[in-house]
């Protein structure tokens, strides 16, 4: 197995060797998201990226253990969260890990927070149920923690109700709750996608500063390949349910190297291009019961030959900075066969 | 939340206003001549014009509008054309009946039907819901007064654990009036167990599975704290809808009910006065109902203010 890692085993904040997500779908479990492996140091973020349904959240959901019981599943692989392995614990268990050593923000902010709670308490309650705080401790903290996420009069708006504040505010709530028990391992699911796009820099700039001070692993879950560009230091790029590259994004922004990857790249609009050489991905993903059994890409990829019926490994290519998962690539990577990028 | 209730208590004022008029208007264009109906067809016309004029019927209609309004405010609807008590002296003597019966059959709802629903909503399309499912749609399915009587037959005439006959029993002797009153509760309760019950699953369905539950889960609180916290003190909005909306229900279903275990009550008293066409007992009782429905839904609105925060604010 190719572990995707910079960080030594011991150092690393959230661990994931092999995940293998299986869904229950008419009544046949597929699996949906394949043998995922990657490592997250502290104050590192690792950007997964992705077009709808390719299993990124799905990854994270697997990671958090909020797979809907009876639909999902982890079939394989380990988790290990900051040193515990929580892929093998009973749910009551998982429960004293999530929320304390793990946190996770999600797409959206108007329906994430209840809103028949006040949102101080709705912050105090990780910390009430992981650190034994008293209410009045507990509220003290969330006060705290409010401020800290720069929510103005945070001492009177403690008593609001989630209706009372912006989309903005809101997940900034959401920040300072999930950060409450200052975990080692954030997740955030598309934490900017619902927001304005002034709001949205302010969101992300306010998660820089806290994983900064904090020394925070943040798995940043995103289509968004400008957030990833400004944010992470690897991306891991993942298409039905298969991770097809992973590099740091220095090198993934300089030279995509997987056909998806590039086609991605083609696919986003950059300021110094006109909008009219935006190229499409031609085709649909496929639904999970039509994905290929080889390279899940195969159906809409310039590259494909015979070889791709077969899935593909994760293959260390320039040297092993960086993991491609394409048989073409990967042969022509390696020198033996130099050919024109065409099919 | 003080302006709040102020606000739906003055919402109120026009309601009442407005049901008085309609009643007043209902008694006047309904054929017949109250007066004739006392006296019956062999009344001398002159007696028939001395009691109208008691009765205020010959004054300009206006000026009859103003009296009854007078009157109404001041709770005061007249004698009772077959007792000849005061209206109102006869209802008030009913009223704690019906009242106990409507707040015991909700209470036996709300007991039931909630962790009934709550239950159904985790074991979905598993033993718990085809239980609750099947309960409600009993509930559903029996008028009031077949399950009445079959509850007769069953616990009274055969089991003989409860009287069959509430009328008559030491009412003032509070074991003897508990347990009276628990088969016609039982009888009415069942309606709102199977109405609650429906409501409650629905809600929690719904609420479990939106985007705050799967945050609070994710924050690592337990199971029971999720579901009951974040799950139900959502669900408690519906809720409160239904029993709003079904008490009203639950005060016309009581007329059947207190026939069937021949209990004293507002039920039984509308239809006696509807036999002997007591018109004055008629106007007064549909004021009455009228109130008590305006005043439920007063009690609705304020439920609403207690269990959703977002209400205040609008």
């Amino acid at each position: 197995m190719s572990a995707v890692s910079k960080a030594s085993d011991a150092a690393a904040a959230l661990r994931v060797e092999g995940l293998t997500t299986s869904l229950k779908i008419d009544g046949v479990w597929r699996d949906a998201v394949r043998d995922v492996s990657f490592a997250l140091a502290p104050g590192e973020t690792l950007a997964l990226v992705g077009e709808s349904g390719c299993g990124k959240s799905l990854t994270a959901m697997t990671v958090m253990g909020l797979l809907p019981k009876g639909v999902g599943r982890l079939s394989a692989g380990r988790i290990v969260i900051d040193g515990v392995e929580t892929s093998t614990l009973a749910e009551r268990d998982f429960g004293k890990v999530r929320g304390d050593s793990i946190g996770m923000i999600f797409q959206e902010p108007m329906t994430s927070l209840n809103p028949v709670l006040p949102v101080g308490f709705q912050i105090a309650e990780p910390l009430m149920q992981h650190r034994g705080l008293s209410r009045r401790q507990a509220m003290e903290r969330a006060r705290e923690l409010m401020e800290l996420v720069r929510i103005p009069a945070a001492a009177e708006r403690l008593k609001s109700y989630p209706h009372q504040f912006s989309g903005g505010m809101r997940q900034r709530v959401m920040i300072a709750l999930a950060i409450a028990c200052s975990p080692k391992v954030l997740i955030a699911d598309e934490p900017t996608t619902a927001l304005d796009v002034t709001v949205q820099a302010q969101v992300l700039d306010l998660l820089g500063v806290l994983q900064r001070e904090r020394g925070l692993g943040v798995l940043l879950i995103t289509h968004n390949l400008g957030v990833v560009a400004t944010n992470a230091q690897r991306v891991m790029v993942m298409y039905g349910g298969d991770v097809v590259e992973s590099a740091d994004v220095g090198d993934f922004f300089a030279k995509p190297l997987h056909p998806y990857s590039r086609a991605l790249l083609a696919a986003m609009p950059r300021v110094d291009r006109p909008t009219s050489d935006l190229a499409p991905i031609p085709g649909q993903v496929p639904t999970l019961a039509e994905l290929p059994d080889g390279c899940r890409f195969q159906s809409r990829c310039p590259l494909r030959e015979e070889a791709c019926a077969v899935r593909p490994p994760l293959t260390p290519v320039e040297g092993g900075r960086r993991h491609v998962r394409c048989v073409v690539l990967a042969r022509e990577l390696a020198g033996d066969l130099p050919r024109e990028g065409t099919a | 939340m003080i302006v709040y209730i102020a606000k739906r208590l003055l919402f109120a004022a026009p309601t009442l206003l407005a049901v008085l008029t309609l009643v007043f208007v209902l008694v006047r264009i309904v054929p017949g001549d109250p007066a004739l109906v006392v006296l019956g067809d062999q009344a001398t016309p002159q007696a028939l014009a001395e009691l109208r004029a008691r009765m205020g019927l010959d004054l300009p209609i206006w000026k009859q509008y103003v009296v009854f309004m007078g009157q109404a405010l001041t709770g005061d609807f007249g004698r009772s054309l077959v007792s000849n008590r005061p209206v109102m002296t006869d209802v008030l003597a009913v009223l704690p009946y019906t009242l106990e019966l409507t707040i015991a059959s909700l209470a036996i709802g709300a007991i039931f039907g909630i962790p009934l629903g709550v239950w159904a909503a985790r074991g979905r399309d598993r033993t718990p819901d085809w239980i609750a499912r099947i309960v409600s749609l009993v509930g559903l399915s029996f008028p009031a007064f077949v399950s009445g009587v079959l509850m007769l037959i069953v616990f009274a005439v055969e089991l003989k654990w409860f009287p069959v006959i509430s009328k008559g029993v030491a009412l003032d002797d509070p074991v003897e009036r508990l347990r009276s009153l628990a088969l016609p509760a039982l009888n009415l309760g069942l309606i709102m167990v199977a109405y609650l019950t429906r409501v409650t699953r629905s809600g929690m369905l719904k609420a479990l599975s939106e985007d705050y539950v799967r945050t609070a889960r994710a924050k690592g609180m337990p199971t029971q704290t999720v579901i009951w916290r974040h799950g139900f003190r959502n669900v408690l909005i519906p809720i409160v809808t239904v029993i709003g909306l079904y008490l009203s229900v639950l005060i016309g279903n009581s007329v059947l009910t207190e026939i069937v275990f021949n209990r004293p009550g507002l039920g039984k008293l509308i239809v006696g006065a509807l036999e002997k066409r007591d018109y004055t007992m008629l106007q007064g009782l549909m004021v009455v109902y009228a109130f008590l429905i305006v005043v439920v839904n007063l009690l609705t609105d304020l439920a609403y203010g207690l269990v959703d925060p977002r209400v205040k604010s609008t």
